[in-house]
């Protein structure tokens, strides 16, 4: 139970799900959010009709080329845009890669929520829902346009109705389609990242030493943000961040702000990883030592 | 401890030792999984297949290790997303297209299609109650046949024509255009189908509705040919192909209530799960009617306009009703090994 205005350690609106591989460990997938979600659709979306309208117009040629095989053009159009509008979601799901172009794009994936394969039966079944999710409030729209105003509120409550379906994602907290719900699965994200560098190894002059004082100001939370300052390396930053942590501490300023932090980011870490060892992780400064 | 740690002084933190140690297999593990990424997991040869689950497991513990003795986020999260991808390509992946669908024909179709035999029984008998309802209204009323079936899908055979007009109907061929008319009909038929599936959701109000009007349009259809005389010869119309089409119907209907009984009444289960299991095999049904429909466009397209004669609809109907009842109902040797699809 989570109460309002009460915030967990992940923070309330976070899209950070626990996933308990067989060998035990949380790999705390990120769920994809509502936007990112809405972009790879819309960017599937315009494939699909700039396919449907690069193969219409190449079967016309086709057709003028052939001369009298209308039929057969038509037999592959009717196929085609069946094929699109039906397969283009499931079938690209279904391969290795669990994810449409736009997905792919974006950067999602599909993936079963209890960590299992992706089986054909659950992309048929999360695909299958898009029927009343997407068409169903585009063909009475379609159906507004062309009866006209007259049955407007009857339009409005199907549309209401329908409407439903297609903001579902933004009405749960794990932001799963209609699809998603029936199908058990969800959208995370997928990044890939680069080893980063170590921020301690590597430096061949005499450290800095702090006192025990120095270093009880901060925890783990500040040690990170130190972190993300010094890969991020912003010249004004890190002298802003030198000198808070200076006048904090009480030292003299030598220059050379970024040696300064970095030893200074050393030793920090250090003497938290100390505390790990027997037990303790100071969370943040206003933990106690 | 390495070597390279040791040249540059005693190593301060966990962090350092630690990529030390390991930074080779993760950075293996890394390469193995872009080629597979890139291309599929048939980039790999032998010797990388083996090393793969090795190196995954390794990560995988490094990552767990990491979080619990290093403060270096960084490397916390490199080591997430590796793990994540390679989890993704070891245990996520889905078996390839063509042993998915053997086992979609061998196993997993017939047996989504048995757990829905409740609900089957139900579609089948909303489908004929309208039937019935449908017929009884129009014979009272022939007012009542325009309220049912629309201009569009009527195409003149009401209650108005002439028994001349309405032979006419269901023996003549309309020659040209017949694979494009079945096909038309295929595409059609199909998605309605998956929309009757859809439906479902809304606790399956939809889909009892759009089954009932399919059934009223039958009886009114049928309550126009019957008075005239040409009740058999119309039921041999539709009986070519009506047999796979209706059950293919009934079918995705039966999907379409399961997934509205599964959300409105889960029972023991939590609603989500009770509307995964449902929505999982309901969706393989659905998956296997689009095909049924194929077969019923093949043979209301071709099949029904170059063959005139009653007997030898009704024959192909029947066979093809039998067909399928066997292939779906008929008992078979259960698979230890057969997996849910």
């Amino acid at each position: 139970m989570r109460w309002p205005g009460r915030s967990s350690p992940s923070g309330p609106r976070s899209m950070t799900r626990r996933f308990v591989t067989p060998e035990g460990v949380d790999l705390r997938l990120e769920l994809a959010s509502a936007g990112d979600r809405a972009a790879a659709f819309i960017i599937d979306g315009a494939l699909i009709v700039l396919t449907l309208i690069a193969v219409t117009v190449l079967l016309l040629f086709l057709m003028i080329a052939t001369r009298g095989r209308a039929e057969l053009v038509l037999i592959v159009w009717l196929l085609g845009s069946f094929v699109l509008r039906n397969g283009w979601f499931a079938l690209f799901e279904m391969g290795g890669r669990g994810a449409t172009p736009g997905k792919r794009i974006i950067g999602l994936r599909v993936v079963a929520r209890d960590g299992a394969r992706l089986t054909g039966g659950a992309v048929l079944a999360r695909n299958a829902m898009r029927e009343i999710e997407v068409f169903l409030p585009l063909s009475f729209l379609g159906y507004q346009g062309s009866q006209g105003p007259a049955d407007g509120m009857l339009t409005l409550f199907a549309l209401a109705w329908t409407g439903i379906f297609l903001f579902f994602p933004l009405f749960n907290r794990d932001r799963l389609r209609v699809g998603d719900l029936i199908a058990g699965t969800w959208v995370v994200r997928t990044e890939k990242r680069r080893l980063a560098d170590d921020l301690v190894a590597g430096v061949e002059r005499p450290r800095r030493a702090f006192s025990d004082a120095a270093l009880d100001l901060y925890g783990v939370y500040e040690l990170q943000a130190l972190e993300d300052v010094l890969r991020a390396g912003k010249e004004d930053a890190i002298a802003a961040v030198a000198a808070a942590i200076r006048t904090k501490a009480g030292l003299p300023d030598e220059g050379d702000d970024h040696a300064f932090l970095q030893d200074y980011y050393a030793a920090l870490c250090v003497r938290l990883e100390r505390g790990l060892l027997v037990g303790r992780r100071r969370a943040d400064k206003f933990a106690k030592t | 401890m390495s070597a390279l740690a040791a040249a540059a002084g005693p190593a301060l933190v966990n962090a350092t030792r630690f990529r030390a140690a390991h930074a080779a297999d993760w950075e293996r593990l890394e390469q193995l999984v872009a080629r597979i990424e890139r291309r599929s997991i048939r980039a790999l040869d032998d010797e990388e297949l083996l090393a793969l689950p090795l190196l995954y497991r390794t990560t995988l513990s490094s990552l767990a290790v990491a979080r619990e003795t290093s403060l270096d986020r960084a490397l916390i999260a490199y080591l997430e997303q590796l793990s994540t991808r390679a989890y993704f390509q070891i245990y996520g992946v889905p078996t390839s297209p063509w042993r998915q669908l053997r086992g979609f024909f061998a196993r997993g179709w017939p047996a989504a299609v048995q757990a829905l035999w409740r609900e089957t029984i139900v579609a089948a008998l909303l489908g004929i109650a309208g039937a019935i309802v449908g017929y009884l209204l129009v014979r009272s009323d022939p007012g009542w046949f325009y309220g049912i079936v629309g201009e569009g899908m009527a195409a003149g055979r009401d209650p108005s024509a002439s028994a001349e007009k309405l032979r006419a109907t269901l023996y003549d061929g309309q020659g040209d255009m017949l694979a494009t008319f079945a096909t038309f009909l295929f595409t059609h038929n199909a998605q309605i189908s998956i929309f009757a599936f859809a439906l479902g959701f809304a606790f399956a109000v939809p889909t009892i509705l759009l089954l009932v009007y399919n059934g009223l349009m039958l009886g009114a259809m049928l309550a126009v040919f019957v008075p005239k005389g040409l009740g058999v010869g119309f039921a041999g119309w539709l009986a070519i192909h009506g047999t796979t089409e209706l059950f293919a119907i009934t079918l995705s209907g039966a999907a379409g209530i399961r997934i509205g009984t599964a959300i409105a009444f889960p029972g023991r289960l939590t609603r989500s799960e009770a509307a995964v299991r449902a929505g999982r095999s309901a969706a393989a049904t659905m998956g296997g009617t689009v095909l049924m429909l194929a077969v019923a466009g093949l043979l209301e397209g071709i099949g029904r306009q170059t063959l005139l004669a009653d007997g030898a609809r009704y024959a192909i109907g029947l066979v093809m009703l039998a067909g399928w009842l066997a292939y779906f109902y008929l008992p078979r040797r259960r698979d230890a090994l057969a997996g849910p699809l």
